[in-house]
């Protein structure tokens, strides 16, 4: 017997058992979570934990989760995947795009395990993916920082170019400049999750470049914190409210909220009802939330920007609805038409009037 | 009265004890730690060190040993030739990375070609010759020009960190992958794939490469010449000249061949383990590498014990934190402690205690 039977014996064996425990409700359901930064990071991987936390609450006894914090994307993950699975996890989370190819890989050795990507588009029996529509929330920041803005220079931390980062600096520049045709975005690409030097370093050289707003896209609260400092800045919470620097320089933000899926689909697991899917939530279901705007907004923009969030929530609004043309000046989207999910989700273009390239 | 007095020579005995001496010296203060996280010692330590080799699912883990030690040691043992000669090449890292992109590069330009026992041997040459070429840089610089090597080849690997990106961005993307970065699998193409020789047992080519550069640095320090001109330059390097070292030749040897073997780890672990070039392909091989050599005492043996027990540390420290929740930082805070109990024990070998008075010469 080859090892690997051996270990897909394994799998299925705690796959079987998995099963039997989940119907007689005798033994808990084991729910891992692969997280990219550390818990502590007070954004993205900080919420995918309080999703965590929220299912232990709701189902006490019944379940148990684990997880393993600052996984890096690649080989490693592969093994911190596998070694959940082999533990008896009956459904895994991967909580960052770059974990795609490393869950399909172990998917394919735990056929009775279910796994759950975040962000990514790879799918499989055992493999649902899941991610927010987080540039409604984007349209909303544009908005604020369109009409907060004194310089007309909003400076943009960006992660990776990949179309989920491009999505937000396209949705956030189309409402920022609808209300102020002045605006210019300047985009640092950071090439980190979570980094709080380099954030910081980024946030203080687009400052010192006339930025009186900035947008982050990357998880830390550093931005936020050199933005404090520099004053006179404004900044919006990413992935988590991050309300420990409201009312200035933290004017909103943008809140994960997975609390409600995590739920549902351990819930499934136990109800034996689990099957893959791909959920791509926004505002209204309550995937993206917005955090609270503080008194340094003018009321009259506060309103509009509440306006703007109802809409969206309601379906009223699409965030990208033409007419919209590429940074090349040719069209995308005629007069009210609306993107499609397939031209977002392999978004990789930037919009009319945005300056620089994506790195290529 | 205590007091320090310096060996003659590096005490042989003490040499050899001194790791042991560490490893439980963390193993101590490591507890002392995890009972004050409110974890139980014992169990984190057999956690950490006895069950990846032999708990209930070492089947899986000694393997995964093998996978996360193969690049160690391959990057370290060359390093340790030049640090052995006093040449510094900081940038395994950079060297690593170019290699990858190399080898993933010509894996992809004959893809979806049938032909594996063409492709498969020019990725590794490709590999090998990547790494190379990265390493020429600080090398010719500092034959021609005098540069320190130290700076230069640490500074490449940010440019080569840079060239990563934008080969995952651009060149070398997965033209199937909807826009995202990324290359294509390598691992899922039949003709670049850096397959385990024995299903599960984590042997994949580049562990086997390791294991040859063991034996070739071993012959090579022993046996021959050019391992007497290394060892020379390292203790002497006046002495080396006289004695007929050509020191530029030396400088691009080491930096020629630490390059390539990092080159080659790079090419074998995005063709294996890492499957594919991504923009965070790279994760601190490079530098941990220097960690290995260090811990190795620069010899071929010793490397390969240090390259599997900073595995070790690696793969047990995840156990520990998924089946026990131990926070990552406490995981960090342990191998640092190994690190440093091990350069503290290192007095050991070079000094001795005295006890009782100075003698009045």
């Amino acid at each position: 017997m080859t090892l690997a039977k051996l270990l897909t014996g394994a799998a299925l064996a705690a796959g079987l058992a998995g099963g039997a425990f989940a119907a007689s409700h005798s033994e808990p359901v084991k729910a891992g979570f692969i997280y990219v930064g550390p818990i502590g990071d007070g954004g993205w991987t900080h919420e995918h934990n309080i999703g965590r936390l929220a299912v232990e609450e709701e189902f006490g006894d019944a379940v148990e989760t684990v997880y393993q914090e600052s996984v890096p994307e690649g080989a490693d993950a592969e093994r911190a995947i596998t070694q959940m699975a082999l533990q008896g996890a009956d459904i895994i989370f991967t909580t960052s795009f770059g974990y795609m190819d490393p869950t399909i890989n172990v998917a394919e050795k735990f056929p009775d395990v279910k796994f759950e990507h975040a962000t990514g588009y790879k799918t499989a029996d055992n493999v649902a993916i899941y991610s927010a529509r987080f540039y409604e929330g984007r349209a909303i920041q544009g908005h604020i920082a369109g009409k907060m803005t004194k310089t007309n220079k909003i400076g943009y931390i960006a992660s990776f170019p990949i179309p989920e980062v491009i999505r937000g600096i396209n949705s956030a520049y189309i409402h920022a400049k609808k209300v102020n045709p002045d605006v210019e975005f300047s985009v640092v690409w950071a090439f980190t999750w979570f980094d709080p030097a380099k954030e910081a370093d980024a946030a203080t050289a687009l400052i010192e470049q006339g930025a009186d707003v900035i947008l982050q896209h990357t998880d830390s609260t550093a931005p936020q914190a050199a933005a404090a400092e520099a004053g006179n800045v404004i900044t919006f919470g990413q992935a988590s409210d991050m309300s420990e620097y409201a009312p200035m320089p933290r004017v909103s933000s943008i809140i994960d909220n997975w609390a409600p899926y995590y739920i549902d689909r351990v819930k499934a697991v136990m109800d034996g009802t689990w099957e893959t899917k791909d959920t791509w939530d926004g505002i209204g279901p309550g995937m993206v939330g917005i955090g609270e705007i503080s008194d340094a907004v003018p009321a009259e923009v506060k309103a509009e920007a509440l306006a703007l969030k109802d809409a969206i929530a309601a379906g009223d609004y699409h965030p990208f609805t033409g007419p919209i043309n590429k940074q090349d000046g040719s069209v995308w989207l005629a007069e009210g038409e609306t993107a499609d999910d397939g031209t977002l989700l392999g978004m990789d273009f930037y919009v009319e009037g945005l300056t620089g390239e994506i790195p290529n | 009265m205590i007091r320090l007095e310096r060996r003659r020579e590096p005490s042989r005995l003490w040499s050899y004890v001194t790791p042991v001496l560490a490893v439980i010296a963390t193993m101590i203060a490591g507890g002392l730690m995890f009972a004050a996280l409110g974890k139980d010692p014992f169990e984190v330590i057999r956690t950490i060190f006895w069950d990846p080799v032999l708990g209930e699912f070492a089947f899986y883990y000694r393997g995964q040993l093998l996978i996360k030690a193969g690049p160690l040691i391959l990057i370290a043992i060359g390093l340790s030739l030049g640090f052995r000669a006093g040449i510094w090449n900081i940038g395994a890292e950079g060297q690593y990375i170019i290699g990858a992109i190399c080898g993933a590069a010509v894996g992809l330009a004959f893809y979806p070609m049938d032909a594996r026992w063409l492709i498969f041997p020019l990725m590794i040459l490709a590999g090998a010759v990547g790494g190379f070429l990265w390493a020429m840089i600080p090398a010719i610089l500092k034959t021609r020009f005098n540069t320190n090597e130290i700076l230069v080849s640490l500074l490449l690997v940010y440019v080569a960190e840079q060239l990563l990106a934008s080969m995952a961005l651009g060149a070398l993307r997965n033209p199937e992958g909807s826009g995202f970065p990324g290359s294509r699998n390598l691992r899922r193409y039949e003709s670049s794939a850096n397959t385990e020789l024995f299903e599960g047992t984590g042997m994949h080519w580049g562990v086997v490469a390791a294991f040859i550069a063991v034996i070739f640095a071993y012959i090579l320090l022993n046996r021959h010449m050019l391992g007497y001109q290394i060892r020379l330059t390292g203790q002497a390097p006046r002495a080396a000249r006289f004695a007929g070292v050509r020191p530029n030749l030396l400088v691009v040897f080491c930096l020629g061949a630490s390059g390539a073997l990092a080159g080659l780890a790079g090419m074998f672990e995005v063709a294996g383990p890492a499957g594919q070039v991504s923009i965070d392909f790279n994760v601190g091989y490079g530098f941990t590498a220097i960690i290995v050599a260090f811990l190795g005492r620069l010899h071929p043996v010793g490397i390969l014990l240090a390259g599997l027990l900073m595995a070790l540390t690696y793969i047990g420290g995840e156990a520990a934190q998924s089946t026990l929740g131990l926070p990552a930082a406490a995981i960090q805070a342990f191998q640092g402690m190994l690190l440093f109990f091990l350069l503290a024990v290192d007095m050991l070998t070079n000094y001795r205690f005295r006890f009782g008075k100075r003698e009045v010469a």
